[in-house]
């Protein structure tokens, strides 16, 4: 059982107030980001909020370009936008010629179309072979483009990400991306606050994605909706950034509307390590700005949830939503109470029958990648449990690096070496089998223990079925075949050993 | 786009399946586009056909009674998932007018509001009481939805709804959004100017990385 829940009576004024006297009132950290974007107040619910960086796809701005140029409009601040071929492009090593060939011609299409929209407008690109092409959501904070305070915008709902580094992201259907491209501005309803607070020690063999995958599976797909969540507390404080960055990923699978963790030391120092612009005079000031990134003491939030860290087990879904995760001892449930339905759906479409062990569940196929799990330390951590062992005779295991300069660092550490040699495919960064939109598909009926974000009816394929877990858990699994707890193996994790 | 529009009614299909996400609305095989034609035909494709392209008969939509469906009665979460706004035109493509669930994925609801896809909120035992007529009578449910006096209507029950006052305007009147924020875009300069004299580290970030790894790629090969 969790802790706390409470909500406090509609009474509780949940909108800053209209008189701009915001600074009297104690606010959440989401509530200062809001404010401190707000462009114009449009009416009780919506604000004109300031976009500072707005990250696009070939996938999902095809039609925004095409309106905006119907409409005869311009991109009014080109510079504050990015573009990746990230979900189309294929993951296969390269052509002779060094090139990566998109040989469906629709996809094709969306990428020619990208460099031709970015070519027009003046907006960077990181084009099919650019060397540093890969996930946006890789991409953007790896090369310090995410500051805190930033507010993010990205037609990809994993947008959340940036929470991480006290940035507000979220994602945004394509008719908002060309409003942003036309305004650099977003039509925005402002959301209710929960925070999540998280205390004690992450135990030995688990991550991040345990946690969240803990967390969603006890409020729910739905139990962050219609709000922006704040983690805080000793376990989110130990995760180092990239951890932070898992978690924040996926609480959009509880339905949040934006994810947030107060920047502290650990977050400042990565940004500053990547943005060499900011020094001298300006890192003093960026220093004295963010330090007033966090909620006020007695700020209000609307919801409140309490874990205990030491709780986390290694997680993995067993159905078809996110939140339908247990523990790695636990059993496949039986369809009972309110989720009788959806767990009969659940079991129809995965094969499982209801008492069967998580343990011991073979899979045919790990994939290890994506925006929530395709850094350098999930690399670090696969490397690390399937060092001097083999994947299983009857599977495939692909590892798609997050992006050009995880694949990069990965190769220069001797982990791609580690992999290779232990039986993975080491493939080219992009978003790949996570929602299968390029050539990296499953077949029906393959059961794949993958380290993505979504578990959904057909994602990564038509009639396949997603296990989700994390890095070390997806290894393990590669080498005895089957769905397997890591703790067994005497592996720390690389994320909760501090 | 600027024709008015207070009412959307037909044939209501039930399709109470909780957590329906974007992915199964608009599988990834239709995301091809560069534009927004034809996704009609990859609407809810895993229900409505066999892996072998055969059209599944049980399916509410392939019934024949359900050919002229204007509105769907979804299950909770309905729309949760995915950004693509390829499912709501899709929906529209296929006919589709309304969808009633008792709650929707933030993204899919503001993407349905900007097409003009009406999304009803009604509260679970709402919902469920219109699942129960449609389930309990031998033709297939109308409905209407009145957005002018925001109820919804069937022979039975006669349920109101709230929206908010900007989506209900956007509905009935349809609004260019993107022209009524340029309005605003002296102010959009002036805050921009201000924000960045505040925190010039958040001006052209992207602009200036871009140029930054570039300049870093070349001197690597020239080196």
């Amino acid at each position: 059982m969790y802790g706390v829940l409470f909500m406090l009576p509609n009474e509780v004024p949940n909108m800053p107030s209209m008189n701009g006297s915001l600074d009297r009132r104690s606010r959440t950290l989401y509530r200062k980001l809001v404010d401190s974007h707000t462009v114009a107040r449009l009416d009780e619910q919506n604000v004109l909020l300031f976009c500072d960086l707005h990250l696009m796809n070939e996938y999902t701005s095809p039609q925004a370009f095409a309106g905006l140029h119907d409409a005869g409009r311009e991109v009014l601040m080109p510079a504050q936008n990015v573009s990746t071929v990230s979900h189309v492009i294929p993951t296969a090593p390269t052509s002779p010629t060094g090139h990566r060939i998109i040989q469906n011609p629709a996809a094709a299409l969306q990428a020619s179309n990208l460099r031709r929209n970015c070519v027009r407008h003046a907006i960077p690109l990181f084009d099919t072979h650019d060397a540093l092409q890969g996930i946006e959501h890789v991409i953007a904070p790896e090369h310090g483009m995410i500051r805190p305070g930033m507010v993010v915008l990205c037609g990809d709902s994993h947008t959340t990400t940036y929470g991480a580094l006290g940035a507000l992201g979220f994602g945004i259907g394509t008719s908002e991306v060309e409003h942003v491209l036309a305004t650099q501005t977003l039509v925005y309803r402002t959301a209710e606050d929960m925070r999540i607070r998280v205390d004690g020690r992450l135990p030995l063999g688990t991550t991040s994605k345990d946690l969240i995958l803990m967390i969603i599976s006890r409020i729910s797909a739905q139990g962050a909706r219609g709000h922006v969540v704040e983690f805080c507390g000793s376990a989110i404080t130990a995760l180092s950034v990239e951890a932070r960055f898992t978690l924040c990923n996926m609480a959009v699978e509880a339905g949040a509307r934006g994810a947030l963790i107060a920047p502290d030391p650990t977050a400042i120092d990565y940004v500053l390590a990547r943005a060499p612009d900011i020094a001298g005079d300006v890192r003093e000031r960026a220093l004295a700005h963010w330090a007033g990134l966090a909620s006020d003491d007695d700020a209000v939030f609307h919801v409140e949830h309490h874990f205990d860290a030491s709780e986390v087990a290694p997680y993995v879904t067993w159905g078809t939503s996110p939140d339908q995760a247990m523990p790695i001892t636990g059993r496949v449930p039986a369809p009972d109470g309110t989720q009788r339905q959806s767990t009969e759906q659940a079991l129809r479409y995965t094969g499982l029958a209801a008492g069967t062990p998580l343990e011991g569940l073979k899979v045919d196929h790990v994939f290890i990648g994506s925006c929530t799990n395709a850094r350098i330390e999930d690399l670090r951590a696969v490397a690390q449990v399937v060092q001097g062992r083999h994947v299983a005779p009857h599977l495939r295991a692909m590892v798609v690096p997050g992006s050009g300069a995880v694949k990069a660092q990965a190769e220069a550490e001797g982990i791609a070496r580690i992999l290779v040699d232990a039986g993975f495919e080491w493939r080219l960064p992009g978003c790949s089998m996570c929602l299968a939109m390029n050539d990296d598909i499953l077949a029906p009926g393959q059961r794949c223990a993958s380290t993505t974000n979504r578990n959904f009816e057909g994602r990564q394929g038509r009639g396949a079925i997603t296990h989700l877990m994390s890095p070390a858990m997806a290894a393990a699994a590669a080498i005895t075949g089957h769905i397997t707890d890591v703790r067994q193996w005497n592996v720390a994790s690389s994320e909760s050993a501090a | 786009m600027t024709e008015l529009k207070h009412r959307v009614e037909g044939i209501a299909a039930p399709l109470a399946i909780a957590n329906l996400d974007t992915d199964q609305i608009m599988p990834k095989q239709f995301l091809h586009g560069i534009d927004k034609a034809g996704l009609d035909r990859g609407l809810l494709w895993d229900h409505r056909f066999t892996g072998d392209g055969q059209v599944k008969p049980d399916f509410v939509l392939n019934q024949p009674a359900y050919a002229d469906t204007r509105i769907l009665l979804g299950g909770p979460n309905f729309g949760c998932g995915s950004s693509r706004e390829h499912a709501v035109w899709g929906l529209q493509q296929f006919g589709i007018q309304a969808v009633i669930a008792s709650a929707f994925g933030e993204i899919f609801y503001s993407n349905a509001m900007n097409n003009r896809l009406l999304a009803v909120l009604l509260a679970e035992e709402e919902v469920q009481a219109l699942l129960d007529e449609s389930l309990q009578s031998a033709m297939p449910l109308r409905l209407a939805v009145d957005v002018e006096r925001m109820t919804v209507t069937s022979p039975a029950h006669a349920f109101a709804f709230t929206m908010s006052a900007r989506h209900r305007t956007m509905f009935l009147q349809g609004l260019d959004m993107i022209g009524a924020s340029l309005s605003h875009r002296a102010e959009i300069e002036a805050f921009a100017a201000r924000h960045w004299e505040a925190q010039p580290w958040l001006k052209d970030v992207a602009g200036r990385t871009k140029a930054r790894l570039d300049a870093q790629a070349s001197t690597r090969l020239a080196g």
